[in-house]
Formats: structure tokens, C-alpha cells, sequence
């Protein structure tokens, strides 16, 4: 579970918030509502999951039940896998 | 010369001649019939005319769309007043803002937005009345908002005002530079010129199901509500959730049998990339329209290879113009085209002309600003008479002509090609932002020293915000903090994509922010 949420904090650092500290993202940090993921983003982020983990992630997925933390995506994803 | 004199005598006349057929369906949720929905935005009517609402008021609508907020549409343009729709999903400060800028008479409103808009309007002696409805969906929270309120407080019945073009129909705020949202006003002349325009280019059908996928504070929605009811023909509105999501708008648009699709670029250039559209039976779609931004010519390409049978168009025109160009896609889009295409001729109720600096014509082939005039023109920005004088070029022969700010070139044949803007405007997935209001917002920052914005574009991640900051004494909050900040004052769209952070931001030798140099710092 730490693996895997380490490995989506990185992508998302990278991708949507580059030049922020990473101490500063936790697993709690909203991220739907907090600015972070917006729609495209959040595609994008699930197209990474289904190939990083070879999951399937629903369009009655990917709202903030499982998208607005680190650590309910990283549930999400294991519960799939 | 124009079909009717007031956008409600659509709806009217429709619900005579097909009172039981669909108007309006929301997926999953309900559907009304032409003659239910008049008679619901006859209810609203009465109840907005008993809180003293009369013609030349403005009222608000802050609500999820929904068969509700449509009937309030044509309830509130039944008293002659003007509607102004906000977007529910702005920060609560945005939309009393707005709301207080023109002085609603009346808000139809979510009980769940009521507190937060409650805490944000001025204290005023004459606020505004609520009518508040506890939720949306398939028009039963509005009847039974009606309803209750009925039994409280009876309303009597009044009759529709009479119909005149030059009535306000409706108040769409657009970013403004200064910070402040502006509101464009627009008549009933202007919607209906628009709307019987459509009717020519696109040749609706009764049996025609439209999309409405762009919400009715966005000029798009104009097309979408008013050209299927004066067809009689169906609305499948789309949610404002869907509607971001093409994995559940791909199976949308095919099992709500949409004939008439009219989106952003951005939203098709969604669905190309991720709605797996080869999964989906689209052989109802014959019209796909697109406006309010470029269509990089890659996805564009995609689209057609996906969905080949439909035709498409490219509609263009500021909120202050409505559509005044337009330009059919062809078939085949040959292999070695990598510019976008045109955005077309004149719309025939248009006159279109390219001026330079001087407000001189220039010939076909240069560069210049595209002006517009034609009864579609708005009248002008709510309570803004400067800024509504500068909008606009009188020719010597006294014709009012609205300066889009968008260089563009005429090609030989009379059809335009866009370049570029004359000013700080971008188009962020078909939003309109003005950057300065973006500065402004992140200027409410109380650690925040300097603040600039520019726009970034490229093909691959289409437009870009990226904002340069410096802060007071070294203070610099983290990048999450700060779009959490902005997601506060600012719609979710203007919140920047990328952070950069200096000591102190590059002057000219005027000591204005130097925006040349934070782009080659890029």
C-alpha cells in the first residue's frame, strides 16, 4: 500500500505539480477539491493506473469517493488488483 | 424578418403544435413535454411576478442544470425580465458578485448554495427575493418549490408579457480584465437573428435531438435551448459532471440517439482521445458543431476518423457577437494539413470587415482586427458604459460595429482565418479567460508581492496558465496551498497549471511587468 501510494504521489508531482516540495503532498491532500486534479488530469492519471497496475477503473469511479486523497486511489487500486 | 418577437413564443407556439412531445430529457433522471414545461414555466412566471419581479428586472439562476433551471429560463423571460445564470460550481463570492453587479430583483437558487451566496451578497436594505428549491432534477423540485409556496402564499395568475425584441433576454458574465466579471447584455433581437440563423444553416427537424452540453451561463447553451424548442424538436442535457467525462459521454451521446452534437474542441478532443468511441453506435449523429476555441488539426483528424459520417462545423464569435462566422469541415481532411481551419464566411445575418489600428479596412490577404455588426451584436456590458464604448467602432455612417480583439485574415474567397489576439484573452478548453483576472485573484494572496500570468500553448497539452509570483519577506507558500487558495476565489478553470517562483519578477524600462521575458522563461 506505501509502494503504491509513493508511486502515485511521484506521477503526480511530476506531472501536475512540478516544483512542489513532495514533503507537502500527504495522503490526505485534497486534490479534486484542492485544485490538483481537474478532469483531464484525472484522466490521465487513471490511464496511468490502468497500465502501471492493469486495472479497470470505471467512469462511476473516478469522482472524489476515490479520487480526492493519495491514500483512496491507492485503496481503489488495490482493491482491484 | 424575424421568426418570432421573444425567445418564450418558441417555447409557446411548440407546445401548441407537439404538446406531448419530449422537450427536454436529463439522462437518467426525467423528461418533460412541451406542454409540461410551459405550463411549469407559466407557474414560475406567476410566482416571479408576485415577488414584484416585472419586465426589464434581472433574475438570477444558481442551480445545477437540470429540467429545473430550464424552465426557470423561459419562466423568468415570460415576465419580461432578463435572466442571469451563474455557474454553480464558481466560489460563492463570484457569483454574489454577479449577482449584486445587476441588481436581480430575484434568485431561483439550490438550498445547499442559499447560505454561502446569503453570506457573500452586500447588506442591503431591498436584497434580492429566493426562491429556493431543495436540489434539481427532471423539473419536480421546481413545481414542488411552486407548489408549496402556492399553498403559503397564493400567487395569482398573470398573463405572459408581450413579446418585444428589444427586451433584455439574458446577462452572460465573461472574465474580465480588471478582475471583475463583466456581464454582456443581449436581446431578444439578438437571440432570435442568432436562432433563425440556425434554423437556415443546419435545417433542425422535429424529429432532431440536440445535445446541451454547455452550461447556461456559457453562450453555446443559446443554440442548444433555443434551436431544437423552436423546432419542437428534443434537449438531452448533459450534467455538468458528464459532461467533463468523455468515458461516460461517449455512451451518452449514442444511447440518447443526440442527432445535433455542440461542444468546446476540447470536450470532442476528449471524447477522441478517451471515450473508446469505436465501442458506440453513432449513426444518429448527422451535425457535430464546435465553437469557442482552435481545434488543433491532430484531433480534429482523429474525430473524423472515429466518427466519419457526421458533418462538422467550425463556429466561431465572441459572447458579445454570438456566432458570426462559420465554416463547414470538408469530408476528407487532406493528409498534409497541419494548420486548423478557417473559422468561414459571414453568417448571413453579419456583416464582417478587417480593420487595422485606425479602424481602416484592410485588403485580403492582411492582417487585422475582425469587426462585426448585425442585429446578433450585444447592446453592451451591464453598467460598464466606458468599457461598452471602447467595445465597439461607430463608422461615419453611423453603424455600431463590436471589436472582437481576434486578428484574423481574409482569404481571397471572403472566408477568415484566425491568428492570433490583440489583447491578454485565452480560450482554456473553450473558457474565456482574461489572464488579468487570474493576477487579480492571486493578488488577494495576503503573502503575495508580485503576481503575472501568461498562456501557454502547445499541442499536445492545449492552452497552459502559468503564473510567476513573488512574495513579501521570503513567505512562499507551498503550490498546493496556493491552488487551494486559488480554488477559493477563482473558477476552477482559471487556477493556474504551473507555478514559478522569483525574487522579483523582470521589469521593462518603464517598470512594467516584463511579460516578453517571462515567456522566454519558459
Amino acid at each position: 500500500m506505501e509502494d503504491t501510494i509513493n508511486t502515485i504521489k511521484a506521477y503526480i508531482l511530476e506531472e501536475f505539480l512540478p516544483g512542489e516540495d513532495p514533503n507537502e503532498l500527504t495522503p490526505s491532500t485534497p486534490l479534486i477539491s484542492g485544485g490538483i486534479l481537474d478532469s483531464l488530469a484525472t484522466l490521465k492519471l487513471v490511464a496511468f493506473l490502468e497500465e502501471k497496475y492493469g486495472v479497470e477503473i470505471q467512469p462511476h469511479e473516478m469522482g472524489t469517493d476515490n479520487f480526492d486523497q493519495l491514500s483512496d486511489i491507492a485503496r481503489l487500486v488495490h482493491e482491484k488488483m | 424578418m424575424f421568426s418570432q418577437n421573444a425567445l418564450f413564443q418558441f417555447l409557446d407556439r411548440s407546445a401548441r403544435v407537439r404538446p406531448d412531445h419530449p422537450a427536454v430529457e436529463e439522462p437518467g433522471v426525467g423528461m418533460i413535454t412541451y406542454r409540461e414545461l410551459a405550463a411549469l414555466s407559466d407557474q414560475l412566471r406567476d410566482r416571479l411576478h408576485h415577488l414584484g419581479v416585472r419586465r426589464g428586472d434581472r433574475v438570477g439562476i444558481y442551480l445545477h442544470k437540470s429540467i429545473d433551471s430550464l424552465a426557470a429560463i423561459f419562466g423568468i423571460l415570460k415576465t419580461g425580465a432578463a435572466y442571469v445564470p451563474v455557474d454553480p460550481g464558481a466560489p460563492p463570492a463570484r457569483n454574489a458578485y454577479i449577482l449584486a453587479d445587476c441588481a436581480v430583483k430575484a434568485v431561483i437558487v439550490e438550498a445547499d448554495f442559499l447560505p454561502g451566496l446569503q453570506a457573500e451578497l452586500p447588506v442591503q436594505r431591498e436584497g434580492p427575493r429566493f426562491i429556493v428549491l431543495d436540489g434539481t432534477g427532471g423539473g419536480a423540485r421546481l413545481r414542488n418549490a411552486l407548489l408549496s409556496a402556492q399553498e403559503s402564499d397564493p400567487a395569482s395568475t398573470v398573463a405572459t408579457v408581450s413579446p418585444d425584441l428589444e427586451d433584455l433576454a439574458y446577462i452572460l458574465y465573461t472574465s474580465g480584465s480588471t478582475g471583475k466579471p463583466k456581464g454582456v447584455m443581449l436581446t431578444h433581437r439578438a437571440a432570435i437573428s442568432f436562432v433563425d440563423w440556425c434554423s437556415q444553416a443546419f435545417d433542425p427537424r422535429p424529429d432532431d435531438r440536440f445535445s446541451s452540453h454547455a452550461p447556461f451561463h456559457f453562450d453555446l447553451s443559446i443554440l442548444d435551448i433555443y434551436v431544437p424548442i423552436k423546432h419542437g424538436a428534443t434537449l438531452v442535457l448533459v450534467s455538468e459532471e458528464t459532461g467533463k467525462d468523455p468515458v461516460r459521454l461517449a455512451p451518452l451521446i449514442s444511447e440518447s440517439k443526440i442527432t445535433v452534437w455542440y461542444s468546446t474542441p476540447s470536450i470532442l478532443s476528449f471524447l477522441a482521445q478517451f471515450g473508446k468511441l469505436e465501442k458506440y453506435d453513432y449513426s444518429n449523429l448527422r451535425t457535430v458543431l464546435f465553437a469557442g476555441e482552435v481545434f488543433p488539426i491532430k484531433h480534429l483528424r482523429l474525430l473524423k476518423s472515429l466518427l466519419p459520417h457526421p458533418r462538422y462545423f467550425n463556429l466561431y464569435g465572441p459572447t458579445e457577437t454570438n456566432v458570426c462566422t462559420y465554416y463547414e469541415i470538408p469530408a476528407e481532411i487532406p493528409d498534409e494539413r497541419t494548420t486548423p481551419f478557417p473559422i468561414g464566411a459571414a453568417c448571413s445575418h453579419y456583416k464582417i470587415k478587417v480593420v487595422d489600428e485606425q479602424g481602416q479596412e484592410v485588403p485580403a490577404g492582411a492582417e487585422g482586427e475582425l469587426i462585426a455588426s448585425g442585429p446578433g451584436v450585444m447592446n453592451g456590458y451591464w453598467n460598464l458604459p466606458e468599457r461598452t464604448a471602447q467595445a465597439f467602432l461607430v463608422d461615419s455612417a453611423g453603424e455600431r460595429w463590436y471589436k472582437t480583439g481576434d486578428i484574423v485574415v481574409e482569404e481571397a474567397n471572403g472566408i477568415y482565418t484566425y491568428i492570433s489576439r490583440r489583447d491578454r484573452m485565452v480560450k482554456k478548453r473553450g473558457y474565456r479567460v482574461e489572464l488579468g483576472e487570474i493576477e487579480a485573484g492571486l493578488y488577494r494572496h495576503p503573502d503575495v508581492k508580485e503576481a503575472a500570468v501568461i498562456a501557454l500553448a502547445d499541442e499536445e497539452h492545449g492552452v497552459r496558465i502559468k503564473a510567476f509570483l513573488s512574495f513579501q519577506d521570503g513567505k512562499r507558500p507551498s503550490i498546493i496551498r496556493l491552488k487551494r487558495f486559488c480554488m477559493d476565489v477563482l473558477p476552477g478553470y482559471m487556477v493556474p497549471d504551473i507555478f514559478a517562483f522569483l525574487d522579483v519578477l523582470p521589469k521593462t524600462s518603464t517598470d512594467k511587468i516584463d511579460y516578453q521575458k517571462l515567456k522566454t522563461l519558459s
